[in-house]
């Protein structure tokens, strides 16, 4: 059998060494008489060859070769192949969590690393050592701002991703928290409607930045206001922009969060990602997940360490600061990987990229007659209205070759016409101008 | 110690080569948004990169490196082809958004059929009517079936507000009560290590939601009782929750779903082989029988009559989103290889194997150690080192000396409930000459406690560090090299 290696011979003489006559005694002895069950409808196993020649046959039925222009928070950026040779090291990828430190100094050395990368990326002052997802992670920040402030109410901005919106809401469904969604405005945040809802008894608020429309917002007034009513501010932030903007410790924001995909992990249908969270260092005893720091060992020698482990879920049980107990330990390795293999120039080089690119983008969609935009500052992604229902519009562009965006109408019914466009640095001039060519065919087939 | 990332690069240098600029350099963005200096990360080449990564990999050990006999983390072999084809493109490279998109879900088809595959086969072989494929780890898995069996009873307007755990239970039990909303009530463990029956029975009450139980449980015993608890805890209106943590040894033996739970969670970084990359990421599919089927969260795939699999979202009673998409898709494929490659009669010799060998460390070791409990175990056994103890050697002791003799150690000091625990997983994948190796060694320090215990707590020697301070690092955190923008930093130091 593959994987198990013990022979009949050495079987037999485990069991003697027990004490029992044969398997079924052991088992007997174990459980009782507890029946088999008959487990019919499961196949024989298949040999390795077989195996990888049916996924290799699923993985065909997939799309490999469209064009790629949809975000939405999930983005097709360029991975050096450095990073998976890092991470494909047995000895990252198959140990635990780093309980023995002694053991673990590797894991825990790069933690460390994260951690400090992540927050000179955002400006703050701590990282954890990560989160399941971005939208997990501004969970859990909303759950830290109650337990900073004592107070149960989280105001949600309604530019911030609808895919993390409907996952806290699901989240706060047995809390005692009370969540609130900010009024929509256009492809902009509504000021005014926002800021009136930040009473006294607000614990957070939460925005993204850029926001779901891919606009980039100057939240200082929010973050100042938040702090003037001791509101915490609460950003989730795309890593990728951070290249390039203004950081949201800068900003003023209490709490960083953000999904870390685009830095160096592949889409792969979802999942695994990897959620980052930074604060201030006055916050960290509130702040949930592991977190890894530096210290010295009995001769002086320096070393890393799992710290701060009573806010978790092992000695707290039920009072912990959530029930999380692991981190996304390797795609936090894979984006350490990233951010040091581009590294300083290399990640600031990779968002202006981006962000050319998407001005070129959006000027070749705006050529087309009757394709509008707002004009508001954005760095990779943008939002066009057509003249057509913009989910028609992508399933005539794959058939053409392109993931042509994201149509809104499925999250925000008022912009059924409006398609969210994202340029990654992989996307050529070419391939740029062939989406614009396809997409005013595509317009002319509709009209 | 090795230097950080940061203390060895230079000003200036570049990494990877990187696409390059074909359009004009002009963006959107006004200058007072954009940031003042560039993000102080690395400044290495990719060369250094890489010498520094592997260097750092050179200082951990794994289930690649040595035996890792971690109880209640099920360290066993990562398959390497699973690895192959996670990466493979048309897996790899997939948008989650494109089945979202018209007609692009005619372009997810490979995947949609291995999450709906997945999803049938742990049906199958754990005896639920349905699973859901999303929750992102094990803890997150129990948070999702605990939000069931809240949802279950707010549907029947039953406001019950009670979750039972029992004293063993691992940490994360309680604190995801707390999360969905319960209040929890311990229920101590017997002297054989089982539930305590008579303390059930007096907790059960109207206001009891569910009880959460570990099976076999996290003394690595199999609680004989367990169809009479799902019976009563049934009984008084409740629902019963396994937590999957500890199912290697029961996999393919035994069904919870026929004895009675309800609602699962199933590790696949334990059971079903994916790696646990340092500590994540993992994941946590749930398990439920018909009653709750129709709270499981959104999306779901189905399969059509004509063959084809789509995402369905319309689901009145759904708890609602728990997942930005379909679960961590790249961790699943990975199990669903793995099934495949054992199919029914591989599931049934991973429990006989994992509690076989098991055993077997057990009865060589107990005269040496003391068993918590002397029973037959399942996949693990749990011994004290109370015995050690008295002489000054304690099991953390043991632990770091076992690193020296090129061992990974058990888990110590869990449970709580046994003192000076070592909880020793072999798993199924080991060798008998490497149990044997792991077992002389085990032996030889419960002798040397008498002869030279010095020896024993002054290790490790062998490791890149000694004993770290771990009071230290908690009461003045360092917790990250801040560079330019940090005080006193290492980096500037090593620049100058």
């Amino acid at each position: 059998m593959p994987y198990i290696p013990l022979t009949e011979t050495e079987r037999g003489e485990m069991l003697a060494t027990i004490g029992v006559r044969n398997m079924d005694e052991l088992w007997s002895r174990a459980i009782g008489d507890e029946p088999a069950p008959a487990l019919d409808k499961l196949a024989p196993g298949r040999s390795e060859y077989e195996v990888t020649r049916y996924l290799a046959g699923l993985a065909k039925r997939n799309a490999t070769d469209l064009v790629c222009f949809v975000g939405s928070g999930f983005y097709d950026h360029f991975i050096p192949a450095a990073v998976d040779e890092v991470i494909s090291r047995g000895e990252f990828y198959t140990s635990y969590t780093p309980y023995q430190p002694e053991a673990s100094q590797g894991t825990l050395q790069a933690i460390y690393e994260y951690q400090s990368a992540i927050c000179r990326l955002t400006g703050m002052e701590v990282a954890n050592a990560s989160m399941y997802d971005g939208g997990t992670a501004l969970f859990e920040a909303m759950m830290m701002a109650t337990r900073l402030t004592r107070r149960r109410r989280a105001v949600l901005d309604s530019s911030v991703s609808p895919i993390y919106r409907e996952m806290i809401r699901c989240y706060c469904s047995n809390l005692d928290v009370e969540l609130v969604v900010a009024p929509q405005g256009a492809t902009r945040c509504d000021h005014e409607a926002l800021a009136a809802m930040l009473t006294e008894d607000t614990a957070c608020v939460m925005v993204q930045y850029p926001n779901v429309f891919g606009a980039v917002e100057d939240w200082q007034w929010l973050t100042e206001l938040a702090a003037s009513k001791k509101i915490i501010s609460v950003c989730s932030a795309y890593p990728i922009a951070l290249g390039l903007l203004k950081t949201p410790g800068d900003l003023g924001f209490d709490i960083v969060t953000g999904e870390g995909q685009s830095m160096g992990i592949p889409l792969s249908f979802g999942g695994p990602y990897l959620g980052f969270m930074a604060t201030r260092m006055k916050h960290v005893r509130r702040m949930p997940g592991r977190i890894c720091g530096r210290t010295v060992d009995t001769e002086g020698k320096t070393g890393f360490v799992l710290t701060l482990q009573t806010r978790e879920q092992h000695i707290r049980r039920e009072k912990a600061m959530s029930n999380i107990c692991t981190n996304e330990g390797l795609c936090a390795l894979a984006a350490l990987a990233y951010m040091t293999c581009v590294g300083k120039g290399g990640f600031a080089e990779v968002a202006q990229i981006c962000a050319a690119k998407a001005t070129f983008a959006r000027q070749q969609l705006l050529a087309i007659e009757g394709v509008e935009a707002d004009d508001v500052p954005f760095f990779n992604e943008f939002v066009v209205r057509l003249p057509v229902d913009a989910a028609e519009v992508v399933g005539r562009m794959i058939d053409r070759g392109y993931a042509a965006g994201f149509p809104l109408g499925r999250y925000y019914g008022k912009l059924s016409n409006c398609l969210l466009v994202a340029v990654t640095e992989k996307r050529t001039r070419e391939e740029i101008r062939g989406m614009a060519v396809a997409l005013e065919a595509v317009l002319g087939e509709m009209l | 110690m090795m230097k950080t990332i940061f203390e060895k690069g230079y000003p200036g240098r570049r990494g990877s080569s990187l696409p390059g600029f074909d359009v004009p350099r002009t963006d959107a963005i006004p200058a007072e948004l954009k940031r003042a200096e560039s993000a102080d990360l690395p400044e290495v080449s990719e060369l250094d990169a890489i010498r520094h990564f592997v260097g750092l990999s050179r200082r951990n050990v794994a289930i690649d490196t040595c035996f890792y006999p971690l109880g209640s983390c099920t360290m066993k072999y990562n398959p390497k082809f699973h690895e192959r084809v996670a990466r493979m493109p048309g897996f790899a490279d997939l948008h989650p958004l494109l089945p979202q998109l018209r007609r692009g879900g005619a372009l997810t088809q490979g995947a949609l059929e291995v999450l709906y595959e997945t999803e049938m086969f742990l049906c199958e072989l754990l005896g639920y009517k349905a699973f859901s494929m999303q929750p992102l780890a094990g803890a997150h898995g129990e948070l999702t079936g605990i939000m069931l069996i809240a949802a279950y009873h707010q549907a029947r307007d039953d406001r019950r507000r009670l979750m039972l755990i029992p004293d063993a239970a691992h940490g994360t039990n309680p604190a995801t009560a707390a999360l969905g909303g319960f209040d929890t009530v311990t229920i101590p463990t017997n002297a054989e290590g089982n539930v305590d029956m008579d303390a059930l029975r007096r907790a059960l009450s109207p206001d009891v939601a569910g009880m959460m139980l570990t099976c076999p449980n996290t003394v690595g015993l199999y609680d004989r009782n367990a169809r009479e608890i799902c019976r009563l805890v049934h009984e008084a209106g409740g629902l019963m929750y396994a937590d999957g943590a500890n199912l290697n040894a029961i996999v393919g033996r035994v069904r919870p779903g026929d004895l009675g739970f309800d609602v699962m969670h199933v590790n696949l970084h334990k059971t079903f082989s994916t790696p646990h990359g340092g500590g994540g990421p993992g994941a946590g599919p749930v398990g439920v029988c018909t009653k709750l089927v129709p709270y499981l969260p959104t999306s779901r795939v189905v399969k059509r009559a004509d063959g084809t699999y789509a995402l369905e979202y319309h689901f009145r009673d759904t708890i609602g989103y728990i997942a930005p998409f379909y679960g961590n898709f790249g961790i699943i494929l990975r199990a669903y290889a793995y099934m495949l490659t054992l199919g029914r009669e591989g599931m049934q010799r991973v429990s006989e194997a994992a509690v076989l060998s098991a055993n077997y460390m057990l009865a060589r070791l107990r005269d040496a150690y003391e068993p918590a409990y002397d029973r037959a175990c399942m996949h693990e056994c749990v011994l004290s080192a109370s015995k050690q103890a008295r002489q000054g050697v304690h099991a953390l002791d043991i632990a770091k000396a076992l690193l020296d003799r090129g061992f990974h150690p058990p888990t110590m000091y869990f449970p709580l409930i046994v003192p000076e625990a070592l909880m020793i997983e072999p798993t199924e994948t080991e060798s008998k000459q490497t149990l044997d190796a792991f077992i002389d060694v085990l032996l030889e320090l419960a002798d040397q406690v008498d002869t030279d215990p010095d020896a024993i707590t002054s290790a490790p020697v062998t490791m890149p560090v000694r004993r770290l301070d771990e009071t230290l690092a908690a009461r003045h955190p360092d917790l990250a090299d801040l560079g330019r923008a940090g005080a006193a930093d290492d980096c500037r130091a090593s620049r100058q």
